[in-house]
């Protein structure tokens, strides 16, 4: 009977899986926000409101410089949007957030208020990922919550197999890592070992403030600060965590498929 | 509890006085918290305070049935202690961390070995225990998972299908949250208690706001605490639907598995409608809460939870027509109503062996002493039964939201919390199991 149920089930619900990337991307919930943007011109003289409210320490601001937010080390938790009072530092509601480079990911210089975001692969690597990229899921101490929301990419809804992006039991099988958690010492041998038995050419995935900066954890003697500390990071996706969607755009982004998917 | 205890008494989400804990020399200490566990009290938390060059052990017992906590201490010690653990095995795992934390030897400690310290950049976990024999096979997974979930090493011990032992060591996971919440709340306390296990952040961050509200001697307001109930049930939500069908997966029952995938996240969203995260991140503050939920969000809730908790009950359902799942469930990992007490077992493991134990309703804090949910209890003891308990609760859970999301109290969402009495000691009981927290002086 269950077969005959389960089959009728899924004809009546049809296809459940977005139409993002060819049709528009989902909206973010209201209270989300998105990425941070920052206007240090609107910042009055010597002003620090901003800097003890954040809890991981992302804003600085030396003496005479401009303010840099961190969007690597950021929780997204706001205090600072709603404690600046010159409303210097804004929420934008973009869910695209990942950069190739860690410097992209800091804001607050001039010509830097919004994060760069990522490039492509290299035309080479390009040819050998581009349509077929499995990686190995490394959660080096990550509390579970960007394990969970890149678990869910594999779901029906967003269906991540259709992109040609796989995530594997084995390194040996495996093009890449995709990394979570702020590498905590007791995971730094385990994430070296499967760092090396991938296959090159290889990339590395760094998702969430802990794998991209050491998150709430940074400082701790028992935390690496981020998986760049271990091994060399080719893709950075803030977050805390990051949005299922704002993982799907960098990991797009990195494969050029978001042109390709627009274009077809 | 008919009979009157030595220990101090405590309700849940209360603090007291730290020098009116009762304290022993350390034998009696021991020889006093066996006696209560062996009438029927059950150990919570057990643990050290260092007292100048010594420590003192704490234990915090729980009288389900009597909706009443107790605690009592130790005088300073140092050196040795008489192991409770070979009297209860409840207290194994307290032990082993008082050994590693402290220093001190639990004397009689049948399996002394570390629970999450480091050796160098690997955790110095202890020999494996190892079943003997030429049909013998062994099973190391872990700590890097075949799928997406955090890290630990497992052993099996296998004969054939037959699983004869697993050993679990998780100090993988170590990231120094307990040191770091010494001389705080620090400005990143909340975030750590929030990722202390993302997909229990709201249960989490409110047990750590419940305990600092309750070291201020004060309570958040009824609307905050409404609104907590409804994001931890939730959370319980998107929990059950996504172990139900990782519980469907295992057994290669792939319609509820991915039907639970996409409906967990489903559970998710609607708490990410209420404060922006999936996790509910941000939400829970100590004092209050960060957001509201006004009359037109609830009504969308109520709207958009009705679709899901209906897809969510047929694709639970598929599990119990077919054959093959009921196969795999039945009379698989049986766990027994007195080995559950014996180990002190809590949560839904413990009501799929028949025990009457919820943190809802055995020592209800917050909004549960206004608006109680029936306790949900599975006899039986096996996977079948832990498939069960999940999913009666998912129902009992959705009728909650549907009654609460419709009778909202009046008030603010924010109370002002003085700064904590700093020699008074707090307690609060975690439906998480895992979120016990407790500062001292």
């Amino acid at each position: 009977m269950f077969i005959h149920d389960t089959l009728i089930h899924r004809l009546k619900r049809g296809c459940e899986t977005m139409a993002y990337p060819k049709g528009p991307a989902p909206a973010l919930p209201d209270r989300h926000g998105g990425a941070l943007h920052v206007d240090a011109a609107q910042c009055g003289d010597d002003c620090r409101a901003c800097v003890p409210l954040c809890p991981t320490g992302a804003i600085t601001r030396e003496f005479g410089q401009a303010v840099g937010l961190d969007l690597g080390r950021c929780v997204f938790c706001a205090a600072c949007v709603d404690g600046c009072p010159q409303q210097a530092i804004t929420r934008t509601g973009d869910h695209r957030m990942a950069v190739r480079h860690r410097d992209d990911l800091v804001l607050g210089a001039p010509g830097h208020q919004q994060v760069r975001l990522a490039a492509a692969l290299d035309a080479k690597l390009l040819k050998l990922f581009g349509r077929s990229l499995r990686l190995r899921q490394v959660s080096a101490g990550g509390c579970n919550a960007c394990e969970a929301d890149t678990n869910v990419l594999g779901t029906i809804g967003w269906d991540l197999g259709r992109f040609g992006i796989q995530f594997v039991a084995s390194p040996r099988h495996a093009d890449g890592l995709l990394i979570t958690g702020p590498v905590s010492k007791a995971m730094e041998l385990a994430l070296l070992k499967t760092y090396e038995a991938v296959p090159a050419p290889k990339i590395v995935i760094a998702v969430g403030a802990c794998a991209i900066a050491g998150g709430p954890f940074v400082g701790h003697p028992q935390v690496n600060d981020g998986a760049a500390a271990v091994v060399p990071v080719d893709l950075y996706i803030p977050g805390c965590p990051p949005h299922p969607l704002t993982i799907l755009d960098g990991l797009l982004r990195l494969l050029d498929r978001l042109e390709i998917a627009r274009q077809t | 509890m008919s009979a009157s205890t030595p220990f101090a008494l405590l309700a849940n989400a209360t603090s007291m006085p730290w020098a009116e804990v009762p304290a022993w020399p350390v034998a009696g200490f021991i020889d006093a918290t066996a006696a209560e566990l062996s009438r029927g009290a059950r150990l919570c938390a057990m643990f050290g305070v260092p007292a100048g060059a010594g420590v003192q052990l704490v234990a915090v017992l729980a009288f389900d049935t009597d909706s009443i906590l107790a605690v009592g201490s130790s005088t300073p010690c140092s050196g040795t202690f008489p192991s409770l653990t070979a009297r209860h095995a409840q207290a194994h795992l307290f032990e082993r961390e008082i050994w590693e934390q402290h220093g001190l030897t639990p004397d009689g400690h049948p399996w002394l070995k570390p629970v999450r310290r480091t050796a160098g950049n690997a955790p110095a976990n202890g020999e494996f225990f190892r079943v003997a024999g030429g049909e013998i096979h062994e099973v190391a997974v872990g700590p890097v998972h075949a799928g997406i979930i955090e890290p630990g090493h497992f052993r099996f011990q296998c004969a054939g299908e037959e699983v004869l032992h697993l050993e679990i060591a998780l100090g993988y996971q170590h990231r120094g949250i307990e040191e770091a919440l010494s001389g705080g709340p620090h400005r990143a306390t909340l975030i750590q208690m929030e990722t202390i296990a993302g997909d229990t952040t709201l249960a989490h961050a409110t047990a750590h706001a419940t305990l600092m509200e309750a070291l201020a001697a004060s309570e958040a307001p009824l609307r905050a605490q409404w609104l907590r109930a409804i994001a931890l049930e939730l959370e319980r939500l998107a929990n059950h639907t996504g172990d139900l069908g990782a519980l469907a997966n295992d057994v290669a029952f792939l319609p509820t598995a991915s039907a639970c995938g996409k409906l967990r996240g489903d559970f998710l969203n609607l708490t990410s409608l209420l404060c922006g995260n999936r996790f509910g991140r941000g939400l829970v503050q100590p004092g209050g809460c960060r957001h509201d939920l006004e009359p037109a969000r609830a009504a969308e809730m109520l709207d958009r939870l009705a679709p899901v908790l209906a897809d969510t009950a047929q694709a639970i359902g598929w599990l119990w027509d077919s054959a093959s799942v009921r196969a795999r469930f039945e009379n698989v990992g049986t766990v027994s109503a007195a080995q559950a007490s014996e180990i002190g077992l809590v949560g839904p493991a413990a009501r799929a062996c028949g025990l009457v134990r919820d943190v809802r309703y055995d020592h209800a804090s917050g909004w549960h002493r206004f608006a109680q949910a029936p306790v949900t209890v599975w006899p039986g003891g096996d996977v079948f039964a832990r498939a069960r308990v999940r999913s009666l609760e998912i129902q009992r859970c959705g009728e909650f939201l549907g009654e609460q999301l419709k009778a909202p109290p009046a008030g603010g969402l924010r109370g002002e919390l003085a700064p904590a009495a700093p020699t008074r000691w707090p307690w609060r009981s975690s439906r998480a199991g895992g979120a016990k927290c407790a500062t001292w002086p």
